[in-house]
């Protein structure tokens, strides 16, 4: 008889091997980093570039050069570029983070190396049309107008600007402030900020040794060289007072919630311990604010904490949209689970599971090569290396109550949270 | 390529099993044939609220995620107009344990009354965060009323109103188990690191002994053809306008399908789409335009939708769009064209198999569809698709009387 009662027996979840990659110095000094394997004839390419400072002058250029790099060149228009890309089937994403900006290639390997020239192209010449300047302007005018009207990103926003002021983590754009981006200053910031000195390579697929050849050759002997190191970023002194910022939304029928405080960064040697704490207490579909305010009271669809890592700076978030009837009830319950933190032990089964899952997920997000290139250059950026995933498993695998309840102590503090409630209280 | 074995139980549960050596995890799947088309129109929502109870304990397992959890494993689920999809992937050496929960809860539900009561507040929750509390939110709400008035899609997988939800008992819980969650209207796929061999043990060990149950047969009632065009403007709280315009197209099956998905890619796929270059760029008419087909199983729905600019009149945008659904009736697209959008499915189609998990959810949806071979020539299907196939779908599709549109005009936000 099939016993279904007991579950199956457990196999311990070893360790996960993450794929080193080759490591190329081009001529010109550029890093490429190569993560050769898989089973689909396709690649991803990435550029990555170091964000320029932020400038309150200017604050939208740096968000604006990745969102405007594709819309002209020299010799090709912004028409002719995305004729290029789509007719070969690939995907040219730029994207714009608060440290970094990266353009990204995926294509399949039959195609790759006749859009290398293209993006060679841009990346040394983008121009940034006056008419497709006013184009970006005005429809990131409207999704603007559009995204206000959502709770959760006023909380985020309002949050973030709490936290870090008027800095690339902090600043809370305007539509004035589009108006205020300028051609001029695009193309200046272009140069400044997309240089051999500044770029850093991460090939990941099934990469062909030709395709090696073509991108050292232009990106590694054609492109000049450059010495210059960008200045770093001067952020807002850490707040220590206490503050609940409520934003009214009299229509409302969730308000959106946010609170947290700034945090250690992932070169920090706490930070996987850290991390065990976060995914204990909001880093997972069980964990126990899940498990209290979704599981238990119904309050909301989903609740979450997290810790971003960023170059300059760290900090810890919790966020949520409840019903407005239950806004209050919910602050009291998050208050209640992060001192909970702080006095009692984890029990032994919790903290087993939560070490298992993380464990696990680990793994499992290590699915595809892409993936090891992401892990590797989160590790990367962060000024680590690969050691650092041996260090965080060992740490995940021997953390104990104690240690946890330490961590808590040391590294969440409710009182000192900024709390901000966009909807109604 | 997906390369994969498939048997049948006694029970008639249909087994799919993929194995894929270059990734420590393994995915399981399992498919329900029921979806919020199969629905009591008085009782809207209830399938996807069903999903949320497959958490709340089975017969012989209080709880759902914890075990899992232990194994290093995770989960989630999703319902659709047409299906319910559950889903896990865990490291490939703990693969029993999903065994062990994914059959006892389909032998059996715990039937907490607790449970019932939490989860109707938690999707009372996020029918307002994603349908209700956010700016065209409820478009789907308005738009399947319009498009459809007999068919069962005429409702979304959340319901219809909140009402619907707050009034589920335990009773219909058990009944809508015992009429859909069994072997005959299922289907498992597992893969990832695993053999298949070691698959067929495992199932007929822990799905084996389930009772087959009934299988269901649905008799939905067929969406009479539409004859006049169909218009909704709704003023809300919103800050700018919005245009969604909803053809009736043909279902997932319907060899017509492959043309449609083609004219949205010529349409909307990429910065070098029609309407995004045209439109948008060009005639600077508006902030953001797509078109996309909703790919059901029964007859669907080629949506286009665009954010006017400030300043644009309504009807002009709406007339703008017209113009180039038009010009597809006209002339042929270009052989350029054609080709352009064909490259960029067959690349689609590489990237989608990357992973274990989309090749798990494509193989149940492929089996469900009729014919599991299909996930292998399905490009082949797009690439066979000619210039008279494109021209002939847009005449079909793109007629007044074949259209629903609705319209949102902010009522503040001058």
């Amino acid at each position: 008889m099939l016993n279904r009662t007991s579950p199956p027996a457990f196999h311990p979840i070893e360790g996960f091997p993450i794929i080193s990659p080759q490591e190329i110095t081009f001529s010109n000094g550029i890093k490429a980093f190569v993560f050769d394997s898989g089973e689909q004839d396709l690649v991803r390419v990435q550029w990555v570039f170091e964000n320029l400072a932020f400038d309150l002058e200017e604050p939208l250029r740096n968000s604006a050069l990745a969102g405007m790099l594709l819309e002209g060149t020299n010799a090709h228009n912004s028409a002719k570029i995305a004729e290029m890309v789509d007719f070969y089937g690939a995907f040219l994403q730029p994207e714009y983070s608060f440290d970094h900006t990266s353009l990204s290639l995926f294509s399949l390997n039959k195609h790759v190396e006749k859009l290398i020239p293209l993006v060679f192209e841009i990346l040394t010449d983008a121009i940034f049309p006056e008419k497709e300047l006013a184009t970006y302007i005005r429809n990131n005018k409207q999704s603007l107008l559009i995204s206000l009207e959502k709770n959760d990103y006023v909380a985020r926003r309002s949050f973030n600007h709490a936290l870090f002021g008027d800095s690339r983590y902090g600043y809370s754009h305007e539509i004035a402030d589009l108006d205020h981006i300028e051609r001029n200053a695009l193309n200046e910031a272009f140069e400044a900020c997309f240089s051999p000195g500044n770029c850093t390579l991460f090939i990941a697929g099934k990469v062909a040794p030709s395709l090696i050849d073509i991108l050292s050759t232009s990106f590694g002997k054609q492109w000049e060289k450059t010495n210059r190191k960008l200045p770093g970023e001067n952020l807002p002194a850490i707040r220590n007072e206490a503050d609940l910022i409520f934003i009214e939304k009299p229509q409302a029928l969730q308000s959106a919630i946010r609170l947290g405080h700034r945090s250690i960064q992932r070169s920090h040697p706490d930070f996987p311990g850290f991390q065990v704490l976060n995914t204990a207490l909001g880093g997972y579909f069980g964990s126990r604010l899940m498990a209290n305010i979704r599981e238990d009271k119904g309050y909301t669809y989903g609740i979450g904490s997290g810790i971003a890592s960023m170059q300059y700076a760290g900090f810890f978030t919790i966020s949520t949209e409840v019903g407005t009837a239950v806004c209050a009830a919910t602050l009291q319950e998050i208050k209640k689970e992060i001192d909970r933190l702080k006095v009692e032990r984890i029990g032994a089964e919790e903290l087993t599971l939560v070490k298992n899952y993380i464990l696990g997920s680990m793994m499992g997000s290590l699915e595809t090569i892409f993936s090891h290139a992401d892990k590797f250059k989160q590790a990367y950026f962060s000024g680590l290396d690969l050691d650092y995933y041996g260090y965080y498993t060992d740490v995940v695998k021997s953390i104990t109550a104690e240690d946890l309840l330490a961590l808590a102590n040391r590294y969440l503090d409710y009182d000192s949270m900024i709390k901000i409630v966009v909807g109604k209280m | 390529m997906v390369k994969f074995d498939r048997f049948v139980l006694k029970n008639g549960l249909r087994v799919l099993v993929h194995e894929d050596v270059t990734t420590p995890m393994a995915t399981v799947n399992v498919l329900y044939d029921v979806g919020a088309r199969d629905e009591d129109p008085g009782q809207t929502g209830f399938a996807h609220l069903f999903e949320h109870l497959m958490f709340g304990g089975s017969i012989n397992i209080p709880q759902y995620d914890t075990p899992l959890q232990l194994v290093g494993g995770e989960n989630n689920a999703f319902t659709t107009n047409d299906l319910t999809n559950y889903y896990l992937t865990l490291p490939a050496a703990n693969l029993e344990t999903a065994f062990w929960l994914e059959s006892d809860r389909m032998l059996s539900l715990a039937f907490n009354e607790k449970s019932l009561e939490v989860q109707r507040n938690v999707v009372c929750e996020e029918f307002k965060q994603r349908y209700l509390n956010q700016p065209y939110g409820d478009a789907w709400l308005k738009l399947r009323p319009m498009a459809y008035q007999e068919h069962p899609y005429r409702w979304a997988t959340i319901g219809k109103e909140l009402s619907h939800i707050e009034n589920a008992t335990i009773e219909d819980v058990k009944r809508f188990f015992a009429k859909h969650y069994s072997p005959q209207n299922a289907i498992l796929v597992v893969a990832g690191n695993v053999k298949s061999a070691e698959i067929e043990r495992m199932a007929n060990k822990w799905f084996g002994s389930i009772p087959g149950g009934e299988k269901y047969h649905r008799h939905l009632p067929v969406e009479p053809l539409q004859t006049v065009e169909r218009r909704q403007t709704v003023a809300a709280d919103v800050p700018t306008n919005n245009l969604i315009i909803a053809f009736h197209m043909g279902g997932r099956l319907d060899p017509s399908y492959y043309a449609a998905d083609l004219l949205s890619d010529i349409l909307s796929k990429g910065q070098s789409s029609r309407l995004y270059r045209r439109l948008l760029k060009d005639r600077e008419l508006f902030s953001e335009i797509n078109a996309h087909v909703i790919g059901s199983i029964d007859p669907g729905l080629f949506v286009v939708e665009g954010k006017p600019l400030p300043g644009v009149e309504l009807e002009r945008a709406e007339e703008a769009i017209w113009e180039e659904l038009w010009q597809l009736q006209k002339h042929d697209v270009l052989d350029y064209e054609l080709e352009k959008v064909k490259n960029k499915i067959e690349s689609m189609m590489e990237f989608a198999e990357m992973s274990i998990l989309d090749k798990a959810m494509n193989l149940a949806y492929y089996e469900l569809l009729g014919d599991v071979n299909q996930i292998n020539t399905e490009t082949e299907r797009y690439l066979d698709i000619t210039l008279e196939d494109i021209k002939r779908e847009s005449q079909q599709l793109f007629r007044k009387e074949n259209s629903s549109t609705l319209i949102y005009t902010p009522t503040k936000h001058a």
